[in-house]
């Protein structure tokens, strides 16, 4: 593994499955009555957030905090950020507090690339989101969760995990929606591909991104023509402002297009999954119908979230001794390593 | 008046000959040395030359000085300590300052400032209307009169994207052979606009700057251009695409010229991964292929000239994140090295062409009397010398600008000015400002 986690595309197929499962793990210890390892006790992880998302800041926040960690929450709003401090300012702050970690959500493709390298810093910088550029945590508890789903493991206290040591190899995953601006998609087209997968992007030609001919997919402009093929089917939320910039008509027709129904829902093979980041938007890209079916993960998700991010903050400050005990009956949890 | 041998040069890259300059002039060019034949040379201090090519003093059509408003960056003072050091004896200062030239009083302060400089010439480039605002015309006429003579008109940095007024800007400096440098970007096709749009833009998920929103002002213009029958100059042409109209245009007979960028001959949106801000400028790096375009377009003439459009930015513009960052390169004392290692040192042009491309020919645009003139008796003794066996690392902390945003830091670059004369006045004497 690196120091830093930037971009799903620097990470090898070892890493990516190794990520995997030391969130199989973590996902374990969350089974468990207390839900705490000491594995981080006296680090430092910032969570440096220049957007507002609540849900990816919580998510960091609860997997650094299982692992002992002490979190410093540095927000956007009404801290000297917003008055025009420089990110460099504000990483030379982080640098002085002595932050092990930065987890870094910034309006700007490449803020994180540019915090990692630009030598503001020493800890290690994981990216929660830039621009319009990459999230790759979001692709790996994709990941994870369609490994899981695909292996039959729910991930019950009981069960060996979740596809451990394995990757995604022969899947079909579509991904349908707004992919010029999403970060979701290009770190996911990325990292599914890394693991084997196929991945089909579909959208509205205004929505995909000029030069995508270089990316590891296939694009199509048909949502009909992938469904019968399709292992899961993962909707981009689309910004309703974007018909302002006549990236499609309407909602309506953009729905009628593009969105997930029942009926689409029914052409897809019988196994296959639906997945939605976050947050939704009911009517457009998706039905309630679809989001509240049992096929939908969104839920699920959020809950791997937590696994995820453990698993990466563990291993890129650098988790060498096992993230957690060999012997899940006596975990080294906080109470008894007292 | 102070004589100046200059022993054994390479004029133009030629066999090696003595030139004399008397006062501010060029007295006499000898003989090949070989013959023999030599200048009067009687109380004259003596320049050895040998190995060393003599131009005429190096012209640039696109500077920017930024005084008055942000001489944090630049001043006229030190940008002109860059230009000659670059080996530029001349250079057109854009009008986007704070208060904008764009009326005879700012361009007069401008040009005054150059002249107290002696370090090289200053001609103020006026705005095309009021503000860079696009909307309603400048006085051109009136910044033509002034002391300045403006004859070049631009509102770079921004685009003139109203058909109307460029069309009337066009016809409106005809009266005194003026013409309209254009900053050739549809704006509504750029809005968000970060880097060039292709695939390095798809990957890094930075809002793509199209070579369509380019070309289709340059189609545009040169096309008004042909319909009132005036001058327009494309600034820092940098697609293949647009290579092909201005090809077309002249081919015409259209009265269309054009300048490329020294940082376009060379570097491609590849450097873009790094998010390192030095990569950001208007118009953006392209691609490869229109590297290569714009070389061979340099070479067979469609494109008329480099320009630098040095563009000087404070360290903490440059020191942050891609978005937060300022546009622009610094370029004057660059430029010549980077003709060298894309163009002479690939076969592309001889030393003889790099003096029409960054001397003659911007000094016949902008109708610079006194510059770009040839290298032989009787004209103007606006020279320099460069060293094109040189090889070294630029290290922006040699740079004499105030600014230090170059793209080529720690690049090994042949080539080293060094001498610059401003009508017979050494500059520049074995790479240091005099
Ligand atoms: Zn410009």
């Amino acid at each position: 593994m690196k120091r830093h986690l930037i971009s799903a595309a620097d990470l090898t197929r070892d890493d990516a499955v190794l990520i995997l499962d030391t969130a199989e793990e973590m996902a374990r210890v969350a089974d468990r009555p207390i839900k705490k390892l000491p594995t981080l006790r006296g680090r430092t992880v910032v969570n440096l957030f220049y957007e507002d998302s609540t849900r990816t800041r919580i998510s960091f926040e609860a997997a650094a905090k299982r692992l002992s960690a002490d979190v410093i929450n540095f927000s956007a709003k009404g801290s000297s950020v917003s008055k025009g401090e420089s990110l460099k300012d504000t990483a030379l702050t982080l640098e002085a507090m002595g932050a092990d970690a930065v987890v870094i959500r910034h309006p700007d493709s490449g803020a994180p690339h540019r915090l990692a390298t630009s030598g503001w810093i020493g800890g290690s910088v994981l990216n929660a989101g830039d621009g319009t550029h990459e999230h790759p945590t979001q692709a790996l508890l994709d990941a994870f969760t369609m490994r899981r789903r695909f292996t039959g493991s729910g991930g019950g206290s009981g069960s060996p995990g979740g596809g451990t040591g394995r990757d995604l190899s022969g899947r079909h995953i579509t991904i349908v929606g707004d992919i010029l601006h999403s970060r979701v998609a290009r770190s996911n087209v990325h990292l599914l591909s890394t693991l084997g997968a196929e991945v089909t992007l579909v959208a509205p030609p205004t929505l995909v991104p000029v030069g995508v001919g270089s990316w590891p997919c296939e694009v199509t402009y048909d949502l009909d023509s992938v469904l019968a093929k399709s292992d899961a089917v993962m909707m981009l939320r689309v910004q309703r402002e974007r018909m302002k910039d006549a990236f499609f008509p309407t909602e309506r027709e953009y729905a009628r297009r593009y969105g997930l129904d029942g009926e689409r829902m029914s052409r897809m093979p019988a196994h296959a999954l639906v997945m939605h980041p976050g947050p939704m938007n009911r009517g457009m890209e998706i039905t309630a119908e679809v989001a509240d079916s049992p096929r939908c993960t969104a839920v699920e998700q959020v809950t791997n979230g937590v696994s995820i991010r453990m698993a990466a903050l563990y291993l890129l400050l650098g988790g060498s001794e096992p993230a957690v005990s060999p012997r899940p009956d006596t975990p080294r949890t906080e109470e008894n390593d007292r | 008046m102070s004589r100046t041998l200059i022993r054994g040069a390479q004029i133009l890259g030629g066999a090696p000959r003595d030139v004399l300059i008397d006062g501010e002039t060029i007295a006499s060019v000898g003989g090949s040395t070989s013959t023999g034949s030599r200048p009067d040379d009687a109380g004259a201090q003596v320049i050895d030359a040998d190995g060393l090519i003599l131009l005429p003093g190096l012209v640039d059509l696109h500077t920017h000085l930024r005084e008055p408003g942000r001489e944090d960056s630049e001043t006229v003072l030190t940008g002109t300590r860059a230009a000659a050091r670059g080996g530029f004896t001349a250079v057109h200062a854009m009008a986007n300052t704070f208060p904008v030239a764009d009326t005879a009083g700012v361009v007069e302060q401008v040009w005054r400032l150059g002249r107290e400089s002696g370090y090289c010439d200053v001609q103020p480039v006026g705005a095309v209307t009021v503000g860079l605002a696009g909307r309603q015309l400048a006085e051109l006429g009136a910044m033509h009169e002034s002391a300045a003579a403006v004859r070049v008109f631009s509102d770079d940095g921004k685009c003139v994207d109203d058909a109307v007024i460029m069309r009337r800007a066009l016809e409106y400096v005809k009266a005194f052979d003026g013409v309209i440098a254009q900053h050739a970007q549809e704006p509504r096709l750029t809005e968000g606009a970060q880097m060039n749009e292709g695939i390095v833009s798809a990957e890094l998920g930075l809002g793509g700057w199209p070579a369509v929103a380019e070309e289709s002002v340059i189609s545009r213009d040169v096309l008004l251009a042909a319909h009132v029958g005036s001058r327009v100059h494309i600034c820092h042409l940098s697609t293949a695409g647009s290579v092909e109209i201005v090809r077309w245009a002249k081919s015409k007979g259209w009265r269309v010229t054009a300048e490329v960028t020294p940082h376009h001959l060379l570097l491609t949106d590849e450097l873009v991964r790094t998010y390192d801000p030095v990569y950001k400028v208007n118009p953006p790096l392209r691609t490869e292929a229109d590297v290569l375009a714009l070389r061979e377009a340099l070479a067979d003439g469609t494109i008329d000239c480099v320009a630098t459009d040095h563009a000087p930015h404070p360290h903490e513009d440059k020191d942050c994140e891609w978005g937060a960052a300022a546009m622009g390169m610094v370029g004057l004392e660059t430029a010549l090295s980077v003709v060298q290692h894309t163009m002479v040192d690939t076969g592309l042009l001889d030393w003889s062409q790099v003096a029409d491309r960054m001397s003659a020919r911007p000094a016949a645009i902008g109708r610079l009397a006194g510059h770009g003139r040839p290298v032989s008796a009787g004209e103007p003794a606006n020279l320099t010398l460069v060293d094109p066996a040189y090889r070294g690392e630029v290290d922006p902390a040699g740079f004499v600008s105030r600014s230090r945003n170059t793209p080529y830091a720690g690049r090994e670059l042949p080539g080293r000015v060094t001498h610059t004369f401003l009508r017979g006045s050494a500059t520049v004497v074995d790479g240091k400002l005099t």
